[in-house]
C-alpha cells in the first residue's frame, strides 16, 4: 500500500486529506495518471510531488509504504 | 540543525523571542523580516485568511532553507517561524531573523529565505474575499512545474 495526500484545491476536490491504494512499483507520473483518470483531477499535472517529504521527479519510484504528497502552487510568505 | 530554529506554528508569533534566538556576541548587525496579511491584492479586499500546511514536510523545507543559508553565508545564524490557521488583516504570518557579524550577509540571506520560502515550503494560504472565497496559487506565477518540482537554489 501506499499513502497519497491531497492539499488545498486537490484536497477539497478529492473531499478528503488521504487515501491508500496498492500502487506500490508505481512511477509518480503514474500515479498522476491514475488519479486523473479516477478522480477526475484536471490539475493534478500541474502539481508538485513529493514522496516521503522529499521532492520527486516524475520518473521517481513510489515504494512499499510510502507518502506520497500532490503539492498544488505553494502559496507562502 | 536545532528544530526549533524552523517551526511551524498556530500562535502568535513574539518577534523579540525570534530576534534573541539568533542574537550573539559576535555579531554585529541582525535582520528582522515580516511577512503581514495583507488587505488589498490587486483591487480585492481580503477580509481574513487561513494558512495550512503540510506541517512536517514545511519544517523540513524551513531547515533546508536554513541549511542553503549556512552554506551561502556561513557566519550567519537563520531563525524562521510561521504561522498556520486563521490570520486577520495585518497579523505576522512569518517572521525571519537573520544574525551576523556584519550587516550584508545578514540584509541577503533574509531576503533570500523568504524568496525560498514562496518556492518550496508547502504551504497554501486560503483567502476570504469580500466577493468570496478562493485558495490562492503561486505567486511567483509560475504554476506549472515541467519538471515536477520546483527549481534548486534561488537565485539572487
Amino acid at each position: 500500500m501506499i499513502k497519497i495526500l491531497f492539499f488545498a484545491r486537490l484536497q477539497e476536490e478529492m473531499g478528503t486529506e488521504s487515501i491508500e491504494v496498492e500502487k506500490a512499483g508505481y512511477t509518480v507520473r503514474d500515479v498522476k495518471e491514475w488519479l486523473a483518470d479516477n478522480h477526475q483531477l484536471s490539475t493534478i499535472s500541474q502539481t508538485m510531488v513529493a514522496i516521503n517529504e522529499d521532492y520527486a521527479n516524475d520518473d521517481d519510484m513510489v515504494n512499499e509504504s510510502d507518502t506520497i504528497a500532490f503539492i498544488p502552487p505553494v502559496s507562502g510568505g | 540543525m536545532s528544530s526549533d530554529l524552523f517551526t511551524i506554528t498556530d500562535q502568535p508569533i513574539s518577534v523579540e523571542e525570534m530576534t534573541q534566538k539568533v542574537i550573539r556576541p559576535e555579531c554585529g548587525a541582525v535582520t528582522t523580516f515580516m511577512g503581514t496579511v495583507r488587505e488589498l491584492t490587486n483591487g480585492k479586499r481580503t477580509i481574513s485568511l487561513e494558512y495550512h500546511a503540510y506541517e512536517s514536510m514545511a519544517v523540513k523545507m524551513l531547515e533546508q532553507i536554513g541549511q542553503e543559508i549556512k552554506e551561502e553565508w556561513p557566519d550567519t545564524l537563520a531563525v524562521i517561524a510561521y504561522r498556520k490557521g486563521h490570520l486577520n488583516i495585518s497579523d505576522i504570518a512569518v517572521v525571519i531573523c537573520i544574525s551576523s557579524l556584519h550587516r550584508k550577509p545578514a540584509y541577503e540571506a533574509n531576503q533570500y529565505a523568504i524568496e525560498r520560502i514562496k518556492e518550496i515550503v508547502p504551504i497554501w494560504k486560503k483567502e476570504q474575499w469580500a466577493d468570496g472565497t478562493e485558495w490562492i496559487g503561486d505567486q511567483l506565477e509560475t504554476t506549472a512545474y515541467p519538471e515536477g518540482k520546483p527549481p534548486k537554489g534561488g537565485s539572487l
